[in-house]
């Protein structure tokens, strides 16, 4: 009997080894509720899309996803992150939107040794001084659909552009990106205050100014306000205009209406890009949430497909670090937008695209009309300096 | 000067039911989100502006009864403090609550077609007619809101009540029905101001809190309780905003390098009716036009 007692004391006292074992556990950071929610419930849905493909696996071992919600605010994305560390001992994290909290909370993390899959914010700062072997960042560098559109301006010969966005650390490198491929000097140059909401100051310049094109950045509600008062004051139709996806997404289209309609704007993603990696996850989107998929809910399905290529890699054992590192690195995943690999500081290196807003069964939606780049990669590799 | 109306639709309401009820309404700004919200979702149904624009002010005067009778009745004889801490809770209660009845995506709403076109009133510099009607919407509430309160008997009891609430209860009339009368034309104007909003902005959760910070700064500009203080606040901070956005950089262009101009332009207009309110205050600390002068 106390044999057996004993045995049995063994047992369970062995059986932590296999309960090591158990689910990978992601911990996401993401915005879900106030201003720019839409952005983080998209990539949750995405992501969460590929998890239930597998049937609550991924790579073919079961994962545990715990989902919070940072309202988009630094100090609270900081506090979900250090209770991801030390309570719920998380191997990967993934989900911010916002590059300032990105900025926050990235850095701390990478330190401990856990996993950062960037679904979305792409920051400079992270690209280049502060890159990092456990960061990477499976959506864009923030510069590269800016960098996209400024070549695209150049090549149909605007000279006269006019640039505006807003005042804040990534409007200045919108901007910057712009120019960066559209090399003239731009014809006027504007910040707006962010969260501006009316923008009559800025069109009246526009209109004093007469450019032959207009480029913009300016995110969530911002845009939306623009795009109906550019319309309203009678510009759109005389003076062409063109800004990144942000402005022009699935989520943000219904809001803005025919103000939207024809314009040409840049992404590294669209639902019509021909792969079967991508057809089923457009299919796959509609069926489980009843919508078409955003940019933002790709970025999240990606995040999850290459998580599960790594996964699958080192057979669910996320005690082997550098192993998991390298298969990420490998990017051995179907990416929904056909090309995809890692450039040196882990940013991607991925083809990017011109859309065009049209209608589509009644429904505003966005449309290939060119590529501009082929396997392009960001203007920061040179100041990253990873081991 | 649009948003200078704009400013003074929302500031009116604002100040009528800080000046006659001395209650602080944060979650005015939220009234403001919920008449956005109705005009564009009748507006989806039926088609029409007009009837959304009606749905919204009929709506929005509702929920601030509701409100008024729910929560805020308690709240009069408590402590300025107390009444900042509930209305800010009804904000984060109306935003949430927004959000789950339409979701987090934004909401369209166009400008009714008749005035979807543009009005040369100086050649060269079209300018949009909705915003024109938004101007004309102003006047005509600013006037009627006079004839109301100088010229009604509605009005009469409404000032009186300002003055001292005890005595008109003793006198025999209703000042709870008063009051609620008061927060539910409150509301109706923030409604009215979300409304005619909706078509020029986002018709998002949170639209509401951006322009109540501005609200804010203009009842103080123009004394706090005063409808003609909130009218001339509301068009002297709207020029200057606008103003300032326009010129500043400009300016600065002159005798700096375009780049550092923008950032510090843009920096310096976004503080310009901060500035000018402390100007103000250090000159008349009760305001422009104080009620009780």
């Amino acid at each position: 009997m106390k044999q057996a007692i004993l045995l049995l004391m063994t047992a369970i006292l062995l059986s932590p080894s296999t309960v090591l074992a158990g689910p990978v556990k992601i911990g996401m950071i993401t915005t879900l509720s106030g201003g720019g929610s839409g952005l983080g419930i998209d990539v949750r849905d995405g992501f969460n899309l590929a998890i239930e493909q597998e049937g609550g696996n991924l790579g073919g071992y079961p994962v545990e996803l715990i989902v919070q919600d940072d309202a988009r605010k630094p100090e609270k994305a900081k506090q979900i992150a250090d209770r991801f560390i030390k309570k719920d001992k998380v191997h990967i994290m993934t989900g911010i939107i916002w590059s300032n909290l990105a900025i926050a909370v990235v850095p701390k993390v990478v330190r401990e040794g856990i996993f950062y899959i960037s679904p979305n914010a792409g920051p400079a700062l992270l690209a280049g001084k502060a890159c990092h072997e456990n960061y990477f960042n499976v959506a864009w560098q923030n510069d590269n659909l800016h960098e996209a559109m400024g070549q695209y301006v150049k090549e149909m010969g605007f000279k006269k552009v006019f640039i505006l966005a807003p005042n804040y650390p990534a409007g200045k490198d919108a901007l910057r990106g712009f120019k960066r491929f559209y090399t003239d000097k731009p014809h006027g140059e504007v910040y707006t205050k962010l969260g501006q909401k009316d923008y009559a100051d800025v069109i009246a310049m526009i209109q004093s100014a007469k450019p032959d094109a207009v480029y913009f950045f300016l995110p969530g509600g911002m845009g939306i306000s623009f795009l109906k008062q550019y319309k309203q004051a009678g510009l759109k139709g005389r003076i062409p205009l063109f800004g990144p996806a942000f402005s022009f997404d699935q989520g943000i289209l219904g809001a803005v209406g025919d103000a939207a309609l024809g314009v040409k704007n840049s992404s590294q993603w669209n639902k019509d890009i021909k792969n079967p990696a991508n057809k089923k996850f457009v299919n796959d989107f509609k069926e489980k949430y009843g919508r078409l998929p955003s940019l933002y809910a790709s970025q999240g399905y990606d995040a999850a497909r290459l998580i599960a290529s790594a996964i699958k890699s080192v057979q669910g054992d996320m005690s082997n670090a550098d192993a998991f590192r390298e298969a990420l690195r490998k990017a051995d995943f179907d990416s929904v937008r056909g090309s995809f690999k890692f450039g040196p500081n882990h940013h991607p290196i991925q083809d990017i695209y011109i859309r065009e807003v049209v209608y589509e069964d009644g429904v505003l939606t966005n449309r290939i009309v060119t590529k501009v780049f082929s396997n392009h990669s960001n203007a920061y590799v040179g100041e990253c300096k990873m081991k | 000067m649009q948003l200078g109306v704009m400013l003074f639709l929302m500031a009116s309401g604002l100040t009528l039911v800080f000046g006659i009820m001395d209650l602080i309404n944060l979650a005015h700004g939220s009234l403001y989100m919920v008449g956005a919200y109705l005009c564009a979702t009748v507006y989806q149904i039926t088609g029409s502006f007009e009837i959304g624009l009606l749905a919204a002010l009929a709506g929005t005067a509702l929920v601030g009864i509701i409100i008024e009778t729910v929560a805020l009745r308690k709240l009069y004889t408590r402590d300025h403090l107390d009444q900042v801490l509930a209305t800010y809770g009804l904000i984060l209660f109306l935003n949430e609550l927004t959000k789950v009845i339409w979701g987090p995506r934004a909401l369209f709403l166009d400008v009714p077609e008749v005035l979807s076109g543009t009005v040369e009133i100086i050649p060269g510099m079209p300018y949009p007619a909705f915003r024109l009607a938004i101007i004309a919407v102003g006047i005509i509430v600013a006037v009627t809101l006079y004839f109301l309160i100088t010229r009604t008997r509605i009005g009469m009891l409404i000032r009186a009540s300002a003055t001292n609430r005890e005595i008109v209860g003793a006198l025999g009339v209703n000042v709870k029905l008063l009051y609620t009368l008061v927060f539910g034309l409150g509301a109706m104007l923030a409604g009215l101001a979300g409304a005619m909003a909706g078509p020029l902005l986002a018709v998002e959760v949170g639209m509401g809190e951006d322009v109540l910070i501005l609200t804010l700064v203009v009842i103080v500009i123009g004394g706090i309780g005063s409808i003609r203080g909130a009218l001339l606040g509301s068009i002297l901070v709207g020029v200057i905003d606008t103003l300032g956005r326009a010129f500043i950089p400009t300016i600065f262009k002159l005798f700096m390098n375009p780049a550092t101009a923008d950032g510090l332009g843009a920096s310096l207009s976004s503080m310009t009716i901060y500035i000018f309110m402390a100007v103000i205050l250090a000159w008349k600390p009760k305001g422009l036009l104080p009620v009780h002068a």
